[in-house]
């Protein structure tokens, strides 16, 4: 099956949905950097906001954005804004489901040139995407009781699980490490363990382990090169990766896909912050969001162009004159993005 | 002297669960620390947990009267099966005697290098309800659903206790941690009783922020916190992450905080890697003792183990395992005790 469309001219043809918040920022920064590396494919942009949903409650979205994007099979997406309190489903959950993209990857690396609390570090995170304590089911028993339902499915949970140890095995990477806590959830995230113990058995050359989730958030700020690939539930999945976002630079620096079983491919943040207290302020760092977009370019085999714009960014991050106040610089969003397009055709030199 | 032998102090009782695993060793060394310190309180122990009990009695009536009675206790970590089996035992316990906020200070200790200086937070974290309710089910096969349950009590008396610590011990921040963007009804709940607390403490600045905000910056900028509160499970995991920034769970000690009684213990777990070798770092129990002794009003003797403590530590010269030395638990122990009167 084919990972993309192509538009009449030949050129593939990928869904934009910019966001909210410093979404707007930064795909824009991502199509203007694109258009200088002229990069050969077509956007169709689409906007999936609150306003555009069609039942606010339960979402319906924006038909002609989800449509798109199965047609396309692959988007690039901002991250959106759920606001608080009742009423309003998370858009990204919504998404997710709807696409069926149940696994969230997201590798998390150092960047040279970017000061962070760890060097070296090299760790993905697979997490399930669409349920767990996602799953958007809450009641008030009575007043003052209320519940909210956690959902583990083996169907998900064994898809989500395949997805990393694929992963991790076309990546070579050393070990995977199933994160759970299940001795208190004994049903719930026993069954998810229990799913990764059956997949690893079908990869019996990549080694794997099991953390309890407190004692993994506690190793990754105190020796996280132990962590190779970490298969995650939904929320537990969301707290590790701000930790190693934390410990790497921030998140404005991180990329992250969600894969789905119709081959359906959606790249965005790594850390899906809508930033409104920055945004619309032209000062977000947009590197996550291009470090996304170029994976996308990977992922449609336009591997050249992917590393002319990842080698402009490395090059602008070495150089470390041009950058944004999240990692200790002064720039917009739009000088950083001018600088790497600056930068199209040249790489960092190379440590001695 | 003939007065003192007479009138000899009065001992109060204090009740303690060595646990499994490592427990049994970190006990000693509190035991033996509290002696030497001369600490006026007679331990009365029982032992619960699976090293010990049979099966369905893993905790007597006796073991859970004798800390009602005594009002205050300590205890070493307790195994719970993962998948399958007994329900935690350190959550039966939290359920029955009420202990419904878990206190745990996350402090930068001189000598113990890590990547993060100085830290200095406290975390509470609701202790009864929320993830750790044990209801789950399997609706239909390989469909499994667990409930969270908020109640709008357990949300206010552990945001008042909260706002009472801060105020009690100077503090100048409170941070409630949530993830209602999501959970809206759970969450929200908690949200809005720590909201709504927040105007009868006026002096105490009051911030809410997302769990994935809070974890990513604790891991980059710790000192943005200061007193932290927020549900069982968050507390679990962002306790764990805080000791993780001062040098592990061989150093982070916590109070379980009930009306009527509390129940002293450490972060970690049974480290079954460790038990039995000798091996184990008894910091987290003996602070957990100092903040027993706190909690008492003993502050004399509280302060006497604390200061052990920490010059041992900052000394650097006995360490356990963990901390990248090579004394024994035992050894350890000898050298906080040589601590106490180092003047000797
Ligand atoms: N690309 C970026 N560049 C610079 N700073 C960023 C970037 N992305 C996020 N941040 C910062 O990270 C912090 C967290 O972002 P945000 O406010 O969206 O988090 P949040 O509380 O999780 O929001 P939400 O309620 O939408 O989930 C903010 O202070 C934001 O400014
Ligand atoms: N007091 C201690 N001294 C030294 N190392 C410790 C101590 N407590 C925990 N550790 C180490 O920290 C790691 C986590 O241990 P811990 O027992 O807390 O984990 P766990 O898997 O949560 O166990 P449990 O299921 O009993 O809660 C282990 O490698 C253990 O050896
Ligand atoms: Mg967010
Ligand atoms: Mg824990």
């Amino acid at each position: 099956q084919r990972a993309f469309s192509t538009a009449a001219g030949g050129k593939p043809v990928v869904t934009l949905i910019p966001g909210d918040g410093i979404g707007i920022d930064v795909t824009s920064a991502v199509r203007e950097v694109f258009a200088a590396a002229e990069v050969p494919i077509e956007w169709e942009v689409h906007t999936i906001t609150q306003k555009n949903c069609i039942d606010k409650a339960t979402g319906g979205f924006n038909p002609a954005a989800v449509e798109s994007i199965k047609r396309n099979k692959v988007a690039l997406k901002g991250p959106m804004f759920t606001p608080y309190g009742e009423g309003h489903y998370s858009l990204d959950v919504l998404l997710n489901k709807t696409l069926k993209t149940f696994a969230h990857v997201v590798p998390i690396h150092n960047i040279p040139g970017v000061r962070a609390r760890y060097k070296d570090i090299n760790i993905t995170i697979v997490r399930e995407n669409t349920e767990g304590e996602y799953s958007g089911l809450e009641h008030e028993i009575l007043p003052g009781v209320v519940e909210s339902l956690k959902v583990i499915t083996k169907n998900a949970s064994t898809a989500v699980a395949e997805a990393a140890f694929l992963y991790a095995t076309q990546h070579n990477k050393k070990k995977v490490t199933a994160v759970h806590k299940a001795n208190i959830m004994k049903k719930t995230d026993g069954l998810f363990l229990a799913c990764c113990r059956e997949t690893a058995k079908k990869f019996p050359n990549m080694p794997f382990e099991e953390i309890i989730v407190d004692n993994c958030a506690m190793q990754l700020v105190k020796d996280p090169y132990r962590f190779s690939v970490l298969l995650t539930p939904n929320l537990y999945g969301s707290i590790l990766t701000s930790i190693l976002s934390g410990i790497t630079g921030g998140p404005g620096l991180t990329a992250g896909a969600n894969f789905g079983s119709e081959s359906t491919a959606v790249f965005e943040q790594g850390a899906r912050h809508v930033g409104q207290d920055i945004a619309g302020k032209n000062v977000a760092n947009p590197s996550g969001m291009i470090f996304a977009a170029c994976w996308m370019l990977r992922h449609i085999k336009l591997d050249s162009h992917a590393s002319l714009i990842e080698n402009a960014i490395w090059k602008t991050f070495s150089d470390g004159e041009v950058l944004t106040f999240d990692i200790g610089g002064w720039a917009s969003t739009t000088q950083f993005t001018h600088e790497v397009i600056k930068n199209l055709g040249q790489a960092p030199k190379p440590k001695n | 002297k003939l007065a003192d032998a007479a009138f000899p102090p009065k001992l109060t009782k204090v009740t303690l669960f060595p646990g499994d695993g490592i427990g049994p060793e970190i006990s000693r060394s509190v035991k033996e620390v509290f002696k030497a310190a001369e600490v006026p309180i007679i331990w009365e122990e029982f032992n619960v947990g699976t090293n010990t009990a049979k099966e369905g009695s893993l905790i007597s009536k006796e073991a859970i009267d004798s800390v009602i009675t005594n009002k205050v206790g300590l205890k070493g970590p307790l195994a719970t099966p993962i998948g399958a089996g007994h329900v935690s035992l350190n959550l039966t316990l939290r359920k029955v005697l009420n202990l419904y906020a878990n206190v745990r200070p996350c402090v930068s200790i001189q000598g113990v290098t890590t990547a993060y200086d100085n830290v200095n937070l406290t975390v509470i974290r609701e202790n009864t309800e929320g993830e750790y309710s044990g209801l789950e089910h399997e609706v239909v096969p390989g469909v499994v659903e667990s409930l969270k349950i908020i109640t709008r009590p357990a949300c206010e008396r552990v945001a008042r206790y909260a706002f009472d610590y801060c105020h009690k011990n100077g503090r100048k921040k409170l941070t409630a941690v949530h993830k209602s963007n999501i959970m809206k009804k759970s969450d929200g709940l908690f949200i809005a009783r720590c909201r709504a607390m927040s105007t009868e403490y006026p002096d105490i600045v009051y911030e809410e922020a997302t769990l994935d905000n809070v974890c990513q910056k604790l891991a980059q900028m710790p000192w943005l916190f200061d007193v932290l509160v927020m549900p069982n499970l968050y507390g679990d995991i962002i306790s764990d992450l805080g000791s993780g920034l001062i040098g592990g769970l061989g150093l982070t000690p916590s109070g379980n905080i009930g009306f009527e009684s509390a129940l002293f213990e450490s972060v970690h777990g049974t480290a079954p890697d460790i038990a039995g070798k000798d091996k184990a770092n008894p910091t987290a129990l003996l602070m957990s003792g100092v903040m027993m002794l706190k909690h008492m009003g003993m502050m004399k003797h509280a302060a006497l183990i604390e200061t052990s403590i920490l010059r041992t530590l900052k000394e650097g010269k006995v360490l356990t395992g963990d901390l990248g030395g090579t004394a024994t638990c035992t050894a350890y122990t000898q050298e906080l005790i040589d601590n106490l009167y180092p003047e000797k």
